[in-house]
């Protein structure tokens, strides 16, 4: 195994250098499907631009990055590119980790075969390592990439059984960008699984242990955002970043939903429509958290799939994130229905998003809605992605209880 | 314009009246006004000169000024003033209202070009400039800012309403006071611009309404808008400020000045010929002073190509001053007199000059552009020229660029002779959106005879669909960058105040001897951003809404669906298709 991922990685970092030291790396770092105004590396470098001006970074509306990032920018900007792929390497070990470790109760099931789960991990990483996404990402400095390491480090730690661990990292996680918040409720499903606590809200181990991690979480959390505080002496960030995430003011157009929407909407409605598109994104945990309880991993994969679909910012970053964990229901992919379709959709969007982009800022012969049809379409076909591999999840999951055929009216 | 004549010599009259009424109400001791002074008669006085100024190219220049000194105590607590003389009333209550120390407005229409007509006496960028120094005493300076801006608005009969804190800005060392006070908390300055403004016949008309001779009577009376818009440059001004009376200030005056500068083509107003006459330039003739005047006067500068130059009537008095750096001579002519308007009692000079005399070059100069392709990005490159042939002087650049165009601050180059150039200060406010403007304010020191680059590459915003104009195509403009220097003279500059200094030398007071201020501006920007389709509001929220409700129904489904083994039984009717089957030995339904 360690052969082949060596080789993996080593690809990998290949093909990220070359196109490093290329001069598409400018290009790619201006993309609007790459970057969004929270992670974009020209505005992480505006930030330590006015930090050395004496000017504070939040005063203006250019930086939306937490205080912990300028800092951690601070000493390693030069080196930025290597913090990058540093990054990528830990996601890849991470998910390495993550599969070996994962449906070890399942493995009995005769439907996936032993070799097959072998393979999993390796498949994982190179899902993640050689995604178009995440090379795009990476090349573009994009602070999506930590993020997306962090979350990776949670994983990996939740499933290590560490339960300290996960809370640190999922408060960084939440403290970097709102939305892994909802992530709290499949952690604290999978550790209580581990520990054979039945999910019983009448029984007392289960609020012991629950509370025990909600104040390891809320803790380093307010330590986090404490040690904020005093490193650039103001809260002036919190409404640079939480209240920017939310409230959306920037429409810069990115591949989500959010932007076109705001800019066309009826100012009398814009309260109310920011709170719906918010509370979309968070209200799906319970329901959920109560379907999907025996199945922890799953549901932090549709956790992270509804984040980075319905999120205020999206990149492809976001998008690689939970393609990536994909290979580890690949028993599925011989029942996923219209998988073919969803595919070519997605890369067709991809394909067209640059295209349709050109034709309306430089050419001047499209206009936005072209570029938000795109977006459309494309959001559309996550949402298929994710909701088809649900299906075939329960499908193959009472398929295989039953040990029957099943016909499943659908439609 | 057109009122009825017994109305103008009434109006006069009154105005004349009033002295009078001063000083009956004085005798009367009623008032506890500040008309209580112990000096015998309400001191106000009001000048008026005009300056005509052949310009290289072979278009005129003609810069009117008026000034009325209005000799009062300025404003304390309590004290209101309810006597207006010469000041015009409607200004006088702006100031008192609003705590106003410095008030300085300008309607543009066209762009001075520097390097074909040298430097202008008073400058102004195009559009509308507004900047205002309030007293220290003000709490709310925002709250009076906005109120003052709305009257203004409605005195000049222009839309400066549309200045809102979005485009105001307080420059923190461009806009020192021009008159008395020492205080430079720049908190209590308030610059804005408005590039987009349009000046008209109606702006025209509220400003002469504020001369105490209004347009009957002076030289006033040439202002007429046909001809003055007819030109390519018109700008009026109002400069309020408080000044010292004599050289060791023992008492202070408010000064008002307005100022009118005006630029006629060659070719659109002078029919190619470098012949010029007062009829030609306003289509009226002076026929007498302003009553109202303490001196009335009108200047033709005959420095360039003395031999050459024909200018009629002759006069007999000249007049030497250094104004910007340069000594020039001046034929006077003194309109209190009456000998000036000869037998016709009309004054109408004749200019005519032949070939091309030497113009001077102007020693700073600057120019704005964008450059970039697309509606995503873009740079502002900004070139400032130092013509000087040794010395070398610092400029201060300001810039206030609207908060949709975000600017990037590391991206800033200032590069002189193609080497990196590092300003000594840098005042850098980013913009908030939707709440103020980028402010960049930065010291350079320019090399001596060269060109210097100031860029800063910057991005555009989306914005939503209600905050366009309704031509949103055709741009949005950004207001011209302010360059303010002391430019090194080659003449010995005159520091001693006199009274009988012409006025527009005594514009900028003058601190030392080697140098003079001067206030460049640079084009406004026309810029371009990308815009959503307005036609969509309805079919984007539909259209969107869809999409979240796709992925909600499908989370719906697959939450509240069981899975269930279906049994399959058949129908009657396939139950008797599969036993015709059977019969025949084909294969059976399911």
């Amino acid at each position: 195994m360690a052969a082949p991922l060596t080789l993996l990685l080593i690809v990998a970092v290949t093909i990220r250098a070359v196109l490093f030291r290329s001069s598409l790396a400018e290009l790619i770092s201006a993309r609007v499907e790459v970057v969004s105004p929270l992670n974009a590396w020209k505005r992480v470098v505006e930030g330590l631009a006015l930090l050395d001006l004496g000017v504070s970074p939040y005063s203006g509306d250019v930086f939306h990055e937490t205080p912990l990032m300028i800092y951690l920018f601070h000493f390693t900007v030069d080196y930025a590119e290597i913090v990058f792929i540093v990054s990528a390497y830990f996601f890849r070990k991470q998910k390495y980790a993550l599969e070996s470790d994962r449906y070890s109760a399942d493995c009995l099931e005769l439907l996936r075969s032993p070799k097959e789960m072998f393979y999993i991990p390796l498949k994982v990483a190179m899902f993640y390592l050689l995604n178009p996404f995440t090379i795009l990402s990476c090349v573009a400095k994009s602070t999506c990439g930590l993020n997306n390491a962090i979350i990776a480090l949670f994983i990996f730690c939740t499933l290590k059984g560490s339960a300290l661990l996960s809370g640190i990292l999922l408060a960084l996680a939440t403290y970097q960008s709102i939305y892994p918040l909802t992530l709290f409720a499949p952690a604290l499903l999978f550790f209580l699984q581990r520990l054979y606590i039945p999910v019983n809200l009448r029984r007392s181990s289960f609020w012991f242990f629950t509370l025990q991690y909600a104040f390891m979480y809320v803790g380093s959390l307010v330590v986090i955002t404490g040690l904020s505080f005093f490193l650039l002496g103001s809260w002036d960030f919190i409404p640079s970043v939480y209240g920017f995430i939310f409230s959306v003011p920037d429409l810069t157009p990115n591949i989500g939903l959010f932007w076109y929407f705001f800019a066309e909407m009826f100012e009398h409605f814009r309260l109310f429509f920011s709170c719906v598109f918010q509370i979309n994104v968070f209200f799906y945990t319970i329901p959920l958290s109560i379907k999907l309880k025996e199945h922890p991993v799953f549901l932090i994969f549709m956790q992270i799939a509804i984040i980075s679909i319905f999120k205020s910012y999206p990149t492809v970053g976001d998008v690689a994130l939970y393609m990536a964990f994909l290979p580890a229901w690949s028993h599925l992919y011989r029942f996923l229905r219209n998988i073919f379709l969803v595919s070519c959709v997605l890369l067709a969007c991809s394909a067209l998003f640059p295209v349709l982009w050109h034709l309306w800022i430089y050419a001047g012969s499209a206009n936005s809605n072209f570029y938000y049809a795109i977006t459309l379409l494309f959001n559309f076909g996550q949402v298929k992605v994710f909701t088809t591999t649900w299906l075939t999840n329960c499908e193959w999951k009472n398929r295989w209880r039953n040990k029957v055929s099943l016909f499943i009216n659908l439609y | 314009d057109s009122d009825p004549v017994g109305f103008d010599s009434l109006d006069l009259n009154e105005r004349r009246g009033r002295s009078t009424d001063a000083e009956l109400d004085r005798r009367d001791g009623t008032r506890t006004s500040e008309a209580l002074t112990p000096a015998a008669a309400a001191r106000d006085e009001f000048q008026e000169e005009l300056v005509i100024r052949p310009l290289h190219s072979g278009d005129i220049y003609a810069s009117f000024q008026f000034r009325t000194l209005w000799d009062t105590d300025f404003l304390q607590e309590g004290q209101k003033v309810s006597h207006y003389r010469l000041f015009p009333k409607s200004l006088g209550q702006v100031l008192s209202k609003f705590s106003v120390r410095e008030l300085h407005i300008s309607f543009t229409q066209g762009f001075w070009r520097t390097m074909q007509w040298g430097q202008p006496f008073i400058p102004s960028p195009p559009g509308a400039e507004l900047w205002v120094w309030f007293h220290d005493t003000v709490s709310d300076v925002d709250g009076n800012w906005k109120e003052l801006t709305n009257v203004l608005s409605g005195i000049f009969c222009a839309s400066l309403n549309f200045i809102d804190l979005t485009n105001t800005v307080q420059p923190s060392a461009s806009f020192k006071p021009l008159g008395l006070g020492n205080a430079t908390d720049h908190r209590f300055l308030r610059y804005a611009t408005l590039p987009r403004e349009i000046v008209c016949t109606e702006n025209l008309t509220p400003w002469k309404k504020l001369l105490p001779c209004g347009s009957k009577a002076g030289l006033a009376v040439l202002l007429k808008s046909e001809k003055l818009f007819h030109s390519s440059f018109h700008s009026q001004a109002v400069h309020i400020r408080p000044v010292c009376q004599d050289e060791q200030c023992t008492s202070k005056a408010w000064e008002l000045r307005q100022t009118l500068n005006v630029v006629f083509d060659l070719y659109t107003a002078g029919q190619g010929k470098k012949e010029w006459s007062l009829f030609k330039m306003f289509s009226r003739t002076l026929t007498e002073a302003c009553p109202l005047a303490t001196s009335s006067k009108v200047y033709v500068d005959i420095t360039d190509n003395p031999e050459l130059f024909e200018l009629s009537p002759a006069t007999p008095l000249l007049s030497q001053a250094v104004v910007l750096g340069d000594r020039r001579t001046y034929s006077v002519y003194d309109l209190s007199r009456a000998e000036t308007f000869g037998q016709l009692r009309s004054l109408n000079l004749l200019l005519r000059w032949k070939g091309d005399g030497e113009m001077l070059r102007p020693l700073l100069h600057a120019e704005r552009y964008v450059a970039g392709f697309g509606l995503q990005t873009g740079e502002i490159h900004t070139v400032i020229y130092n013509n000087h042939p040794y010395r070398a002087f610092p400029v201060l650049l300001m810039d206030s660029v609207p908060w949709y165009l975000q600017l990037y601050i590391h991206t800033l180059t200032v590069t002189s002779k193609s080497r990196d150039n590092k300003p000594s200060y840098i005042h850098y406010q980013p913009a908030k959106d939707r709440h103020r403007p980028h402010l960049l304010e930065m010291l350079i020191q320019l090399p001596p005879h060269s060109m210097t680059e100031v860029t800063v590459q910057f991005e555009r915003a989306l914005l939503k669909w209600t905050e366009y104009t309704p031509d949103p195509n055709h741009g949005f403009y950004v207001g011209s960058s302010v360059v303010s220097a002391l430019v090194p003279s080659m003449v010995a500059m005159n520091t001693n105040f006199t009274q009988d200094q012409p006025l527009f030398s005594s514009f900028v007071p003058v601190k030392e001897e080697s140098s003079y201020f001067v206030r460049v501006y640079t084009e406004p920007l026309l810029v371009n951003l990308p815009t959503p389709d307005f036609s969509m509001p309805y079919n984007v929220i539909c259209l969107t809404c869809t999409v979240v409700a796709v992925g909600y129904g499908s989370f719906y489904n697959l939450l509240t669906r069981t899975f269930q083994v279906d049994e399959p039984s058949l129908p009657l009717a396939k139950r008797l298709a599969n036993l015709i089957r059977r019969i025949r030995g084909v294969p059976l339904l399911t």
